[in-house]
């Protein structure tokens, strides 16, 4: 386990063990802000923060806590900061918080966090598990992201609206309009919408999977045949 | 036994010292994180309170302090407004006279709960403008009462309690002027309906409103006065 190496690391949070489309972990909130990129953008960054944050410091203390309690100590140090982060977008990006509302103190809740900070965290480097803190939030955001680029596309017919929120004055001329506006396809912001999208997404990726071992499969049997052939000449020959 | 009975009285001593010290740890940070930011919470709530006043009266139309220049709402008006707590009202002045007031009311009967508004009225009585602050309305159909969605809270700039006359005050599904969207009549109705009982709220009480908010600047003016006379 602790000689995953980064690469390995990388490829779990973001592809193979992601938490959003295989470990479909953390789905309330990713379902209820995903209506549009800012929200989206702002919610998987608040949680990579928090993540990165508490796999570190699992990691850091993973020798000095007992087994009895653990968990109160994790749920401890994930509390804090999630409330921390709460106070910083509070203070930096008043707005988006008032929009967030309550999905950034259910961060908390999401049990991403403390499932990383018991399977992984508490068992590998300090190093490696923020990595891989920061790998699996990324996979979340990079999920949540898409969901909201989709539903805003189709439901809004604009992209990047309202980024000044998180950006400020800088970005509030980033919006895409994609067409009409206001004839969007309104199933799409609805809650329905969000959990047909990501039924999508997760359909997409284990097609992806499916595909890619097909091809590896054949590849293998191709090499055995070509062995096997020359096996069979050899034979002749002889 | 007993050295087992030790054993875990020491075990329950240890880790109990241990949950103490990441409480204390974790209680530290907070706090700091606390204290290091919110002077900037504090402003970034002025200045979104503030901004929410200015949409109704931009700076330019004003020069005192929105924020602070206040009147109490009286309690026996509160229900009109449909305000479950005492609020305030903002009075808007430009040199020393007072050019109108921003109230808060809540429309109770949207499609999901309650609309909150808040409401500019000139002081002879004309709306200065409308905004929704807070709703929970269907996204795509209700939500246009939003001025980031639609144009149609805009609608109300300019008329008064007998601009259109008081039955006509309500959608125009039910004989009023104001449109209604596809697919969503109850939204615009119920905030039609408040922004009418602000209008009857200001024709009963704008006068004592207005004798309150001029003696009141008047008393600031007399103050200045006294303050810059001084040597």
């Amino acid at each position: 386990m602790s000689s995953l190496s980064y690469r390995e690391i990388a490829y779990n949070g973001l592809w193979r063990n992601n938490p959003a489309l295989v470990q479909i972990l953390g789905l309330c909130p990713l379902l209820a802000v995903s209506s549009n990129v800012a929200n989206a953008l702002g919610l998987g960054l608040a949680t990579m923060m928090v993540l990165t944050g508490s796999n570190l410091a699992v990691s850091l203390i993973r020798r000095q806590v007992s087994e009895a309690v653990r968990i109160p100590v994790f749920v401890m140090i994930i509390a804090t900061l999630t409330t921390c982060t709460e106070l910083l977008m509070k203070a930096y990006t008043y707005e988006l918080y008032q929009i967030l509302g309550i999905f950034i103190s259910l961060i908390v809740t999401n049990c991403v966090i403390l499932g990383r900070a018991e399977a992984f965290a508490s068992k590998n480097t300090a190093l490696s598990s923020a990595f891989d803190g920061l790998m699996m939030g990324m996979g979340f955001a990079l999920v949540l992201v898409v969901i909201g680029g989709i539903r805003e596309a189709l439901g809004n017919g604009t992209l990047f609206a309202d980024m000044d929120l998180l950006f400020g004055p800088l970005a509030s001329n980033w919006t895409l309009h994609l067409y009409g506006e206001g004839e969007g396809l309104l199933l799409a912001i609805l809650p329905p919408g969000a959990f047909i999208v990501v039924g999508f997404l997760i359909a997409l990726k284990n097609a992806i999977d499916s595909s890619l071992e097909q091809r590896k499969a054949r590849t293998e049997v191709g090499e055995k045949e070509r062995v096997s052939r020359r096996v069979r000449t050899t034979g002749v020959i002889n | 036994m007993s050295s087992t009975n030790s054993g875990l009285g020491r075990s329950i001593g240890f880790n109990s010292l241990l949950l103490g010290v990441f409480a204390l740890v974790t209680s530290l940070l907070l706090a700091s994180t606390y204290l290091n930011t919110r002077d900037r919470i504090a402003e970034a709530e002025r200045l979104s309170a503030q901004s929410g006043l200015l949409e109704l009266y931009p700076a330019t139309s004003h020069d005192n302090d929105l924020l602070d220049d206040v009147l109490p709402i009286p309690d026996s008006y509160l229900k009109t407004l449909g305000l479950r707590q005492p609020a305030d009202i903002h009075i808007v002045r430009k040199a020393g006279e007072v050019i109108g007031f921003i109230l808060p009311a809540v429309a109770p009967d949207g499609y999901s709960g309650d609309i909150d508004l808040t409401i500019g009225i000139n002081a002879d009585g004309t709306l200065a403008g409308v905004r929704v602050t807070r709703h929970r309305e269907t996204p795509g159909l209700g939500d246009k009462i939003e001025l980031r969605k639609h144009p149609w809270i805009l609608s109300f700039d300019g008329l008064g309690l007998g601009n259109p006359p008081r039955d006509q005050w309500t959608v125009t599904k039910h004989g009023g002027i104001f449109d209604q969207f596809t697919g969503a009549t109850i939204t615009p109705r119920a905030v039609v309906h408040k922004v009418r009982d602000a209008l009857l709220f200001y024709s009963e009480y704008g006068d004592q409103l207005l004798t309150a908010a001029s003696g009141d600047g008047a008393a600031d003016d007399n103050l200045a006065r006294d303050e810059g006379e001084q040597p």
